[in-house]
């Protein structure tokens, strides 16, 4: 579906991601975790062609992405973002339409299909928003706006999704139900799913493969269960880190041992 | 729920329109055919109103033959509302439809709801650019437009780097740019009408202001065809300014072709500043308070807000212009004026409400 191919990406003289490999394949959600300053953001937004590696290669579908057209590229690939900054008046309708952008027909003049309109009250319908779908952005609760932004993702119909940092302002509760949307998504539709996070419980709960990532080198890459293990993380984030099973799920459960001074 | 209410809500959401929050094209046509004969009786209506007191059923006659009879009218009342007044009012049409559509496309893409081309420095960008044809190149009569739309593109262009922060530009860095560009560009024009003989300035300062009585018949052809076509690339592009309004990056995300798009709306705005400076001045505000009220009443989707502002702007314009022309007869007053009363107090409330 999507993969990197050794790619470094500099912002002028700095190296913000440095020779990482990483491939997704339908069904799957990769976990990239890391450090504040490790790439992670910078590689996603490679993956999409927002930024261009300096060296390496990004396939979609086995072929280089800069010679697809950036509407195609959208078609293939939806973003979610941290946060949605709604300064017009928008409803939670036309924000979420706007996921169906590129793959509008010519024939449309501009305007959206009976098509557009089934998919955008399915995906309303799946991120429980049918009800507030008349309502301004600007008027919904951080997580209900979370939850559109995901939807206009969604709405795309695109096979892979890109998520940065999706779960980062909300509550316990909405973090879980955004990434079991996901999960849905990628086992339901063969979709392949790359989340930026901080979360590494919520990570080691969803995610089929880990990344690790720091000052813009690829650490590790494999399951949670081989990744996430204390000498990894330890070096990662340069804490004291304590890994056991969760209780109930039996995944592995990272707990920070923060070193107190008395 | 069941079956049967939930088959009702599909329907409800189907058939009710704005009530599931989306603009459709059947409403953008409607709202646009009322706008146009909103329009059409606002000159039929305004061109009766005068210094010169015309008999209204023979004008009204005389403007529904489109100018075949002349109804009874004396060949001077003839000549005063087909020659003098028609003329104007299509000007002032152009000229409002070109400035409301360009600022509501500003807005869009500058993501900010105080974008206007006056505001923006553009309007005096053009000023300029039509100072410097009427000093230098001042026979040959297309150099006005010409260079009025070169000054509105490089106005616009500086504008929008300066507002360039490393957070992408904030509304009140842009229009501090605005104040900026609109200041230095000034002193420009005061040093262009110094070059000048002492009976023309008067006649520039008034022109400054906006002043929609000294045109040309190729200006004013000009004027109507640019708002047209203006206004219709603009609209086609409107999709990708409703996400451009977003935020660039989105708007990207989604398929957008930010960079091709932005050049156009820069480009047509420009143009459509451009060809209304070079024919009438800089009539301030009317790309802020027209789109926002637009918005306001129909939504902020550009698909409808952008033609309707244009039609709207018109229909402004062309009042304000009546009000302009005949509040102290038989002297006027620049129309720049009344559109700045109106708008500047819009623009505070805008920028208070924040």
């Amino acid at each position: 579906m999507i993969q990197a191919d050794n790619i470094t990406i500099q912002y002028g003289p700095r190296v913000a991601v440095s020779d990482v490999s990483l491939r997704v394949g339908g069904g799957e959600i990769i976990a990239v975790l890391g450090p504040n300053g490790a790439g992670k953001s910078t590689l996603l937004r490679a993956l999409n062609g927002g930024l261009i590696p300096s060296s390496g290669l990004v396939l979609l579908e086995g072929y280089p992405l800069h010679h697809y057209p950036r509407r195609i590229i959208s078609t293939h690939i939806a973003v979610v973002a941290q946060e949605a900054d709604v300064r017009f008046p928008v409803t939670v309708l036309e924000f979420v339409l706007g996921g169906r952008y590129a793959s509008a027909s010519a024939g449309a003049w501009g305007w959206e299909t009976d098509q557009d309109i089934k998919v955008a009250h399915e995906v309303l319908r799946e991120t429980e928003l049918i009800e507030l779908s008349a309502r301004l952005m600007n008027e919904l609760s951080g997580g209900e706006r979370q939850r559109a932004v995901l939807a206009r993702a969604l709405a795309t119909e695109a096979t892979v999704l890109l998520l940065d940092e999706p779960t980062a302002n909300l509550d316990l509760a909405h973090q879980a139900a955004i990434l079991a949307l996901v999960r849905q998504r990628c086992e339901l539709n063969k979709t392949a799913a790359i989340v930026v996070t901080h979360d590494i419980n919520l990570a080691a709960e969803y995610s089929s493969h880990v990344l690790l990532m720091k000052n813009g080198h690829g650490v590790a890459f494999g399951s949670p269960t081989e990744v996430l293990t204390p000498e990894l993380l330890g070096q990662l984030f340069d804490v004291r880190i304590l890994v056991d099973a969760h209780p109930i799920t039996g995944v592995p459960r990272i707990t920070p041992v923060h070193e107190v001074r008395r | 729920m069941t079956a049967k209410t939930e088959a009702t809500l599909e329907h409800g959401l189907k058939v009710g329109g704005l009530d599931d929050g989306r603009v459709t094209l059947r409403q953008t046509l409607v709202a646009c055919s009322l706008l146009l004969v909103a329009l059409l009786a606002g000159i039929l209506v305004t061109s009766l109103f005068g210094s010169e007191r015309l008999p209204a059923r023979a004008s009204i006659c005389a403007l529904a033959s489109l100018g075949q009879h002349s109804c009874g009218l004396t060949p001077d009342q003839y000549a005063i509302l087909l020659e003098i007044r028609l003329p104007r009012i299509f000007l002032a049409a152009a000229v409002g439809a070109s400035l409301a559509a360009a600022g509501a496309s500003y807005q869009a893409l500058l993501r900010n709801p105080l974008a206007e081309p006056y505001l923006l420095g553009v309007s005096n960008g053009a000023a300029v650019g039509t100072m410097i044809a009427l000093v230098f190149f001042g026979t040959w009569e297309w150099s006005r437009p010409l260079m009025a739309f070169t000054g509105a593109l490089a106005a616009t262009f500086v504008v929008y780097r300066l507002a360039q922060g490393r957070a992408g530009a904030s509304p009140e860095r842009l229009i501090l740019a605005g104040v900026i560009v609109t200041t230095f560009l000034s002193s420009a024009i005061v040093f262009v009408t110094t070059l000048m003989d002492a009976t023309r300035i008067r006649s520039f300062t008034f022109w400054l202001l906006g002043d929609l009585s000294g045109t040309t018949t190729s200006l004013l052809a000009l004027a109507i065809i640019v708002a047209i076509i203006g206004t219709a690339v603009l609209a086609a592009n409107a999709r990708s300014l409703n996400l451009l309004m977003l935020g660039e990056r989105d708007a990207f995300d989604l398929g957008v072709e930010v960079g091709r798009v932005r050049l156009i709306v820069f480009f047509v705005a420009s143009l459509l500043v451009g060809s209304s400076v070079a024919s009438s001045g800089s009539v301030g505000y009317v790309g802020l308070v027209v789109p926002h009220l637009v918005r306001l009443s129909l939504g902020s989707d550009n698909r409808i807000a952008v033609p309707a502002a244009a039609l709207a702007g018109a229909l402004f314009v062309v009042v304000a212009d009546t009000v302009a022309r005949t509040i102290i007869a038989p002297r006027e007053l620049p129309v720049g004026a009344i559109t700045a009363l109106i708008g500047a107090p819009l623009f505070v409330y805008l920028l208070k409400r924040g």
